[in-house]
């Protein structure tokens, strides 16, 4: 590891820590009988192409759209997020943070990067980074305003870190001027990041 | 353990940067980690628990210095040898010296229904909780070299219960002896200035989710 040629074209480069340890990894455990190359690649594609920050997104316009709903989902998560079938790994016991004009919740894991998957898919980079689990629970307005949503001085702040096997999604304030939008039109607009907390849902 | 994982609090990483558009895996070898991980986790010979635990055990310095599917490498491999999967010279060799014994690995068709798991930590046994909503609590002063789930940012420190999350398996003894010790995990809220002193806004709070062995009574 290490001892190969440094190309500066990134396609020319030769395998080389990680990636060749995680492709030896494999041969040993597929050759072993341990793994099976193809569950392989459908887990990959289950997290690349069917469950990601639309599914929350669904959530999210639901809970604007029918007040009934938000209650159940306030009161159990759970039960109304599998009510649209998103259940499973890194979801099993989900909790709803409602924002509201004097409200911000933020989530966060400072241990590890624990996130709800059926909800928002497999964590960006930025969550599962050192700035942010260091500094979310020490400075979440200096976080909020580097990424250009700085909460008003009277509002609160609530940071979730996620240090058990509950996990959390953020209920964004519906933006102004949205009244009369369809569920569907309301679900393109919500973003991973307000889910998460840290930015607000624009029209 | 007071591990490079436990950042909450920390200074000098910069600022929190956010990719646009970004992929959910960067390269095919980040992809394969993950799904090795899952799949070698089929077999059950470990729980979530020693998974973060073995991530933990990264040399501190390696562990700040590689990115996050490094982290689940490392902490692979290390389950691997340890939970007799693979010998430590398989690992070494790349080569397998004997088939695994009666193993079966996950298949395509056990992919949906792996994912779609509805149990976790919850469990259903009848434990009293030692603590309501509402009441003041305060923080062990822990330090303990294996697993636990009590930042060191919050250890020692004042909170209120805000919500009683029911039973779980208890986290740090089932990452170290696979004991469920089940208990109520619960929310823990804890003012920006207890935390943090004077310079944190007197209107902000972190709630932390911590178990009853992790709280006295205040």
């Amino acid at each position: 590891m290490g001892d190969h040629p440094h190309h500066d074209d990134e396609h020319d480069r030769p395998l080389s820590g990680p990636a060749l340890r995680a492709k030896a990894l494999e041969s040993l455990l597929t050759e072993k009988g341990l793994v099976d190359a193809r569950a392989l690649d459908e887990l990959i594609d289950t997290y690349e192409t069917k469950i990601g920050p639309r599914n929350g997104a669904r959530i999210v316009a639901r809970a604007w759209t029918d007040p009934a709903y938000k209650a159940r989902l306030l009161a159990d998560a759970t039960a109304a997020i599998a009510e649209f079938g998103f259940i499973g790994r890194q979801g099993e016991d989900m909790v709803v943070l409602e924002n509201t004009p004097k409200v911000r919740n933020v989530v966060v894991c400072t241990l590890c990067s624990c996130y709800p998957w059926p909800v928002l898919g497999l964590p960006p980079v930025w969550y599962k980074s050192a700035p942010y689990r260091a500094r979310a629970v020490i400075d979440p307005r200096g976080v909020l305003k580097e990424l250009g949503s700085e909460p008003a001085p009277d509002v609160e702040v609530r940071v979730w870190d996620s240090t058990a096997e509950l996990r959390y999604l953020v209920l964004p304030e519906r933006p102004a001027g949205t009244e009369g939008w369809s569920e569907e039109q309301l679900a393109e607009i919500v973003t991973r990041d307000a889910m998460i907390g840290v930015a607000q849902v624009r029209r | 353990m007071n591990g490079a994982h436990d950042l909450g609090g920390m200074h000098g990483f910069g600022p929190v940067e956010i990719e646009k558009n970004e992929p959910v895996f960067h390269s095919r070898w980040e992809a394969r980690t993950f799904a090795l991980n899952l799949a070698s986790g089929f077999h059950g010979k470990w729980n979530i628990d020693m998974g973060r635990y073995a991530r933990e055990q990264m040399p501190a310095a390696d562990y700040l210095a590689t990115t996050y599917y490094e982290h689940w490498l490392f902490g692979l491999e290390k389950l691997l040898v340890d939970q007799g999967l693979v010998s430590a010279k398989e690992l070494q060799a790349s080569r397998p010296e004997a088939k695994a014994d009666a193993a079966r690995a996950m298949h395509v068709a056990d992919v949906a229904p792996f994912l779609r798991n509805r149990r976790a930590a919850r469990l259903d046994v009848e434990v009293p909780p030692r603590f309501k909503a509402g009441e003041p609590v305060v923080t062990r002063n822990l330090h303990p070299v294996g697993h636990t789930r009590l930042p060191r940012y919050a250890r020692g420190r004042h909170g209120v219960i805000h919500r009683d999350h029911g039973v779980f398996i208890f986290a740090d003894t089932h990452a170290m002896s696979r004991d469920r010790k089940p208990q109520h995990c619960y929310s823990v809220r804890f003012g920006a200035r207890e935390l943090w002193g004077p310079g944190a806004a007197a209107c902000d709070s972190v709630f932390v989710d911590l178990w009853d062995d992790h709280l006295d009574p205040a």
